[in-house]
């Protein structure tokens, strides 16, 4: 186990070099000089622009850039923005709010996800399954910002449930629904995984076996039908928490929500490059460690699956 | 024949063959041609109806993408202010947009883009992936190798945020206005360049799971070549997890695209398409007075999302037997 740990995070190197090249090249290498884009209509001080061309690093060859960056990053040092704060300052401030958000949204998933599915897999084809069926399906055909601001409106604004937007005060009233929003499509993703893995362990020989030597059915569901079904779920459960916190950008945009998908947005649209090249390191880093943690758990969870040495 | 026992002593019953499960053996019809799991998926997904309405419903969104103008004589350009998100009434039956614009000729007339963006973007996606993981899968060694841990590093990219970034970057390079095909063109390639590597992870697992069968042995036996094996015989046996992934994955690109136009990052706001009316319908509901310039756009691209979910389920429930007989 320790070797296939070991072997994984060897792994990791080069593809967290390989995407962070891809990014910082895609960023980079694109023509237009966000420098003078600073001085907007102003003359341009070309004693200035040299200073910060230094500053940003914008002066040397892009393969130099690269290597700085990452020098950088591995002393926890990742450069400053364009409006001159450093991005680990920013990113201390914003990460936090995501997590929270991501947290929140994990637990309304999750919970409910495995509770409703469960529900719906043991009453396969009965009212309540062909319900969560279809509110499954049109949770994950109609994209995630129009059930944002279609609960906006309604939950925020008209009915005035909870607050609309987050802003600066980021309590956990406030986050309440943009979690709701975050986990909706995973939710029903969870739901349906959830309910066709219980539909399919109910008609198992060991569940058979179970109810034959005379076990209660709530023992038959908890302990030999939810334990194999639970074993999908939680590994997509894994893969999804990493997703939610990279992918929080178009919920964090709707409900201002002062995260880092929210700032990493900013950032796009102001062309910050050093922001969007630290971000979204940062995001893959989370993404791939995740993916790791899945492997990890599929074994100890699966016992028919063994590493190799 | 009869069941008395042939030596004495023998007292073990045999079943007489009219009960034995021997008579199924002998039911199955040796000069039929044989089944092939293609010809088994399609037998078995005629009788679903979840594949005939999903069908249905893909056959017309694609007459509608075709001849935009057998489902309407408005012209969705001809836009009047002094109409300005009126309700619905006879000839408009949708209402009117803020710019006054027919919303339901609009709906119509923007399926074409939406729909450009899912079909084209899974073709190139199924296209490249599926010759990377192919060829990684069967020909193993150093190409696997490489062609693995490029996979990877694309696969680690967060994919909505890989596209934004594309499409920030390809309009950096265009400063200027996009039409329709430069439009469609720079999301499918975003979307593309990052959309991939699910496709390539899962021919490759397949064709490693196909590649030592009896019959490409037997084929290599007879004097085909590596090449030809993976043609004839190792792709079109691994083909059917893909092609359920990429059903899916087409409605999954279609919310891709609306997104991203919601983001502002999409297609340019002088494209029609169902991303762009839902997103600057955004604005328009505070206002209560037509909840039509959101509902309907947002209707249409969650049903035609919707039928390739559907078809995509239909299709991976045909070709699992094991599915097939519960």
């Amino acid at each position: 186990m320790l070797w296939y740990i070991g072997r994984r995070l060897l792994q990791m190197i080069p593809v967290i070099l390989g995407a962070t090249l891809l990014i910082y090249a895609l960023i980079f290498l694109r023509p237009g000089d966000p420098i003078a884009a600073l001085f907007g209509d102003k003359p341009v001080n070309q004693a200035v622009v040299d200073l910060l061309r230094e500053q940003y690093n914008l002066d040397k060859p892009f393969v130099v850039q690269w290597f700085l960056f990452l020098k950088g990053i591995l002393s926890l040092d990742f450069g400053i923005t364009l409006t001159g704060r450093p991005i680990i300052e920013v990113i201390k401030t914003a990460f936090p709010v995501t997590m929270k958000l991501a947290v929140m949204a994990f637990i309304f998933e999750a919970v409910l996800g495995i509770v409703a599915g469960t529900i719906a897999g043991l009453r396969k084809g009965k009212l309540f399954d062909t319900t969560m069926l279809i509110a499954s399906l049109i949770l994950i055909a109609v994209p995630i910002f129009v059930v944002g601001f279609v609960a906006q409106f309604f939950i925020g604004v008209k009915w005035g449930i909870v607050p609309p937007t987050v802003g600066g005060d980021a309590s956990f009233e406030r986050l309440l629904l943009p979690a709701v929003v975050l986990g909706s499509v995973s939710f029903a993703y969870i739901l349906r995984l959830t309910r066709t893995s219980v539909a399919e362990n109910l008609t198992a020989d060991h569940v058979r076996t179970a109810t034959a030597k005379g076990l209660s059915e709530r023992d038959v569901i908890t302990r030999h039908v939810m334990r194999n079904s639970l074993i999908p779920v939680v590994t997509y459960l894994g893969v999804d928490f990493g997703a939610l916190l990279a992918g929080a950008l178009v919920t964090e945009a709707i409900f201002n929500v002062p995260g880092i998908g929210n700032t990493l947005y900013d950032a796009i649209l102001r062309g910050d490059g050093a922001t969007m090249v630290s971000i979204t390191t940062l995001m893959v880093f989370i993404f791939v460690i995740a993916n790791l943690l899945v492997d990890l758990l599929y074994a100890v969870l699966d016992p028919r699956i063994r590493f190799d040495k | 024949m009869t069941n008395n026992p042939p030596y004495p002593g023998q007292e073990r019953y045999v079943r007489s063959l009219e009960e034995s499960p021997l008579q199924e053996v002998d039911a199955v019809d040796t000069e039929s041609p044989p089944t092939s799991i293609w010809g088994d998926a399609w037998k078995s997904l005629r009788r679903n109806p979840m594949f005939i309405v999903s069908a249905v419903l893909i056959a017309f969104i694609a007459v509608v993408v075709a001849f935009p103008g057998l489902f309407t004589s408005q012209d969705p350009t001809f836009c009047e202010l002094s109409q300005s998100l009126e309700h619905g009434r006879s000839g408009h039956p949708f209402g009117f947009d803020k710019q006054g614009c027919d919303v339901y000729s609009r709906v119509v007339y923007g399926a074409r883009a939406s729909v450009a963006v899912g079909v084209l973007t899974t073709v190139f996606v199924v296209f490249i992936g599926g010759v990377i993981g192919a060829m990684a899968g069967f020909y193993g060694g150093w190409f696997d190798a490489i062609a693995s841990r490029i996979t990877d590093i694309f696969f680690a990219v967060p994919f909505v945020l890989a596209a934004i970034i594309v499409l920030q970057v390809i309009k950096n390079l265009s400063n200027g206005t996009q039409g329709f095909v430069q439009g469609v063109g720079s999301v499918v390639l975003a979307l593309v360049l990052f959309g991939w590597p699910p496709i390539a992870r899962i021919m490759r697992g397949a064709v490693l799971s196909v590649k030592n069968s009896e019959y490409v042995d037997a084929a290599t036996a007879i004097g085909a070549t590596r090449r030809r094996n993976l043609i004839r015989h190792v792709v079109p046996n691994a083909a059917a997890p893909v092609i359920v992934i990429a059903t899916v994955s087409l409605g999954i690109y279609i919310v891709a695209e609306a997104t991203l136009s919601y983001l502002g990052l999409g297609l340019p706001g002088s494209v029609m398409s169902w991303g762009n009316d839902i997103s600057q319908a955004q604005s328009l509901i505070r206002g209560g007075r037509n909840v039509g310039v959101l509902f309907y756009p947002a209707g249409a691209l969650g049903l035609t999302v919707l039928s390739f979910i559907l078809l995509g389920e239909a299709v991976s429930e045909a070709l699992d037997p094991k599915a097939r007989k519960r």
